[in-house]
């Protein structure tokens, strides 16, 4: 099963469940990213990383290592 | 009938805050360049009726009242420090129609400051077509404030708006978001902290609370105080950012979930998706980038070439109207030879300027530029920088200055210092003349393989190298410099709308406005200094050259005009600045460089620009003054007197451009750069790793070539 956000593949989505690290939880949190909020994976970065998802109607973009601090249910 | 009502403009970035800001205030704005510490404030008049108006702030962007980067921090200084002289009286909070609840995470942040807020519903036009139904009246009773729906773009609302801000009362209106007592129950902590700073609001205190290292006009005993609190009341700050955090997003759950009804798949979004597949795609997506780079350097030659070149003329013209029209002697060559020689080294870059600056406000504003980040980050990163680093060194191309100011909403500091450091490496507008200049004398004008222009890629070698040599230093600082936090990249992707031209116009106008009071500040008065060390020397020295080329041995061997030629050129060699370019002679000739070079090393220490006036203005005094060619002529023809060998050889010129490249030669950067970090360790150590790079340099290509 997967749990990471990091580890959802381009169109697949989720809902986030708790996140593994205070600090970033903060700065996720602020910008929509909550428990109970569903998380779809948009796109990765040509490059590999970072990745593109959207939450709460809007498209944010946040690193691989980041999106692995995120649990989804 | 004036009032000076100081209202503030606040909100998420990409909201639509600076077109709201240019709507409400016009032409009547001015930016405060750089006072003080770090605030790029804009302010403006807006006339709200007849007989009112109102100071307009408009403060950057920000995501909630937690800073992540500078930019937001400068939000919470104003909003939480009364005495801040543009605190304001009213937030004219402008919230994005289409993607509300996260714009009203920051909005409860401010509502609970308790200033009296109006929120600006922008893009409503937009949220009606997607699909979005918000029911406005409902949703304002529930918060208890005033909504006035508008559209920044097409100017929809604002007389309503502008009137909502003339009746607006000087008490805050709007319903509690956040319920103290709950987030922190022992609450003594805080009404010491409201006691103590005499602050009417309890979450005012617990803002003291959070950012007592960050508010800038705290006293240092202010902040022993309030460090000295929280930790004897064990203030956990992050933790309760997060509950905070969590209590206001269900508060904006609750008051939404029957006012603001979103559409499945909004319209606007499923085509930013469409765009986005293209432009971010694994292979296009930085092919294009390339290709969008080339057309802007193309553009900003193809398109700068005629109004320089128009420019220019019109400044030889004047020079030489000045020299025929007016009676001959010092005055008039001060101001044909010093001032307009070295106003016209200016002037001349504000088309490429324009044109630079355009490129960038339209890549900015049209969502383009947010994902060049996305796209660089990885490898930015690699090199010790950050995707966000693309702005500014994309920006250095044109100038430093406002680039390293952009460097603000990194939110990493070691990332942001990088960033600052190399930044001036990037080829900037200024260094731009100094060689075309050069390439134009050195490097045939002819065509390799029948394709490229030889002078062309020579000029692009330039660019490229000044990239090259930003991401190595880059690569080596990330290994000098130690971090103070964990670097992260968190950002919003905004969808992509259409340029909003009257913004990029402004950004135009206003980049080269700086620009030309700045820079053009500096460079007539290092003219005018020039000319006049140019101009004048010891006067026995003088009087002794005076005697010896009315002597008999030259009266009857040359004639009028090459005595004059040599008096002049003899004269300029005993002159001030004669004397300072010898004295360091020395040190510069293993980069191929004589004195008069070093006279031009000197001058542009304080602007690279000065260095073609320079040139304009010590040729024009050895010259025959009375007749200004281009400066291009004058150097080409340029003989060592005493080799009677050309000055300007390949070797010598090459030697020079790489000392331009990298030498750090522009005040106006190092003082931007202090502004920024605070402190003098950056701007020196800038100024001493890129002036030893650029002897080095130089001193090997020159050796190498020779």
């Amino acid at each position: 099963m997967k749990t990471k956000l990091s580890q959802l593949a381009p169109g697949e989505s989720g809902i986030i469940k708790e996140f593994t690290d205070l600090e970033m939880s903060v700065k996720l949190m602020e910008m929509g990213c909550l428990p109970g909020e569903a998380i779809q994976v948009e796109r990765i970065a040509p490059l590999g990383d970072p990745i593109a998802v959207n939450i709460s109607g809007y498209q944010l973009s946040l690193r691989k290592k980041e999106a692995s601090t995120i649990i989804l249910q | 009938m004036k009032t000076n009502l100081k209202v503030a403009l606040v909100g998420n970035p990409n909201t639509g805050k600076s077109t709201l800001f240019n709507s409400l205030t016009g032409l009547n704005q001015k930016v405060g360049n750089f006072p003080g510490v770090t605030v790029d404030k804009k302010t403006g008049q807006s006339k709200l009726n007849d007989h009112q108006e109102a100071m307009v702030i408009d403060l950057p962007g920000a995501y909630s009242l937690y800073p992540k980067s500078k930019d937001e921090g400068i939000v919470l200084d104003v909003l939480v420090d009364p005495s801040n002289p543009v605190h304001p009286d009213l937030v004219v909070f402008i919230a994005d129609a289409t993607n509300l609840k996260r714009n009203l995470l920051l909005y409860t942040q401010v509502a609970d400051l308790k200033i009296p807020v109006i929120i600006a519903l922008n893009m409503m036009d937009l949220a009606k077509r997607s699909g979005f139904q918000i029911k406005v009246d409902e949703l304002s009773a529930k918060l208890g404030v005033r909504i006035v729906p508008i559209s920044a773009r097409s100017g929809a609302g604002i007389a309503d708006l502008k009137q909502a801000i003339a009746e607006a009362g000087t008490i805050p209106l709007q319903a509690d978001v956040l319920d103290l007592k709950e987030l922190l129950p022992d609450s003594r902590l805080i009404e010491d902290v409201q006691q103590e700073f005499s602050l009417k609001q309890a979450y005012t205190a617990l803002q003291y609370l959070h950012h007592y290292q960050h508010l800038s006009f705290l006293t240092d005993s202010q902040i022993d105080d309030l460090a000295q609190r929280a930790e004897q009341s064990d203030f956990k700050s992050q933790q309760l950012q997060a509950r905070e955090t969590i209590a206001r997003y269900q508060f904006i759950n609750e008051t939404l979930f029957d006012t603001f009804i979103s559409p499945d798949n909004p319209v606007q979004e499923s085509y930013s998706n469409r765009i986005d597949h293209i432009l971010t795609h694994k292979i296009w997506g930085l092919a294009i980038f390339m290709a969008v780079l080339f057309i802007i350097f193309q553009s900003i030659y193809a398109w700068s070439e005629y109004p320089m070149s128009l420019i220019e003329s019109l400044f030889i013209w004047l020079v030489n109207a000045v020299h025929d029209y007016l009676p001959a002697g010092a005055l008039t060559n001060l101001l044909a030879d010093g001032i307009l020689a070295g106003l016209s080294g200016v002037l001349v870059f504000i088309p490429q300027i324009a044109i630079l600056f355009a490129f960038i406000a339209v890549l900015e504003d049209t969502g383009y530029m947010a994902r060049v980040t996305f796209m660089m980050d990885r490898i930015m990163r690699k090199v010790g920088l950050n995707g966000k680093s693309v702005v500014p060194i994309i920006g250095g191309l044109a100038c430093a200055v406002p680039s390293i100011m952009s460097a603000r909403n990194i939110e990493n500091w070691k990332d942001r210092i990088i960033t600052i450091m190399v930044t001036p490496l990037v080829s900037c507008s200024a260094r731009l003349p100094i060689y075309t200049l050069l390439i134009a004398l050195v490097v045939p004008d002819e065509r390799l393989w029948g394709l490229f222009n030889l002078q062309g890629l020579a000029l692009m070698g330039m660019y490229l190298l000044s990239m090259l040599s930003a991401v190595l230093v880059a690569w080596v600082m990330k290994y000098l410099i130690k971090a103070r936090e964990r670097g992260y990249f968190i950002m919003e992707l905004p969808v992509y709308r259409m340029p909003r031209w009257n913004n990029v116009a402004f950004t135009m106008y206003e980049k080269v406005k700086a620009f030309v009071l700045e820079a053009g500040k500096v460079i007539i008065a290092i003219s005018v200094i020039l000319w006049v060390l140019a101009s004048y020397g010891p006067p026995a020295k003088f009087k002794a050259i005076d005697q010896q080329f009315a002597s008999p041995a030259y009266t009857a061997k040359y004639s009028v005009e090459q005595i004059d030629h040599l008096k002049a050129s003899a004269k300029l060699e005993n002159s001030f600045a004669g004397i300072l370019g010898k004295s360091i002679e020395p040190v510069i000739k293993p980069l191929g460089f004589d004195w008069k070079i070093g006279i031009a090393l000197i001058t542009s220490f304080a602007a690279r620009e000065v260095f073609v006036g320079t040139m304009a203005t010590l040729y024009s005094v050895e010259g025959d003054a009375s007749r200004m060619d281009s400066v291009k002529e004058k150097m080409a023809s340029a003989r060592n007197p005493e080799t009677g060998q050309l000055v300007f050889t390949l070797p010598v010129a090459f030697s020079l451009m790489i000392f331009y490249a990298y030498a750090m030669q522009c005040m106006s950067t190092l003082a931007v750069v202090y502004r920024e970090t605070k402190s003098w360790k950056w701007p020196i150590t800038q100024f001493v790793y890129m002036t030893a790079m650029a002897y080095l340099a130089s001193l090997l290509v020159y050796q190498f070539l020779k």
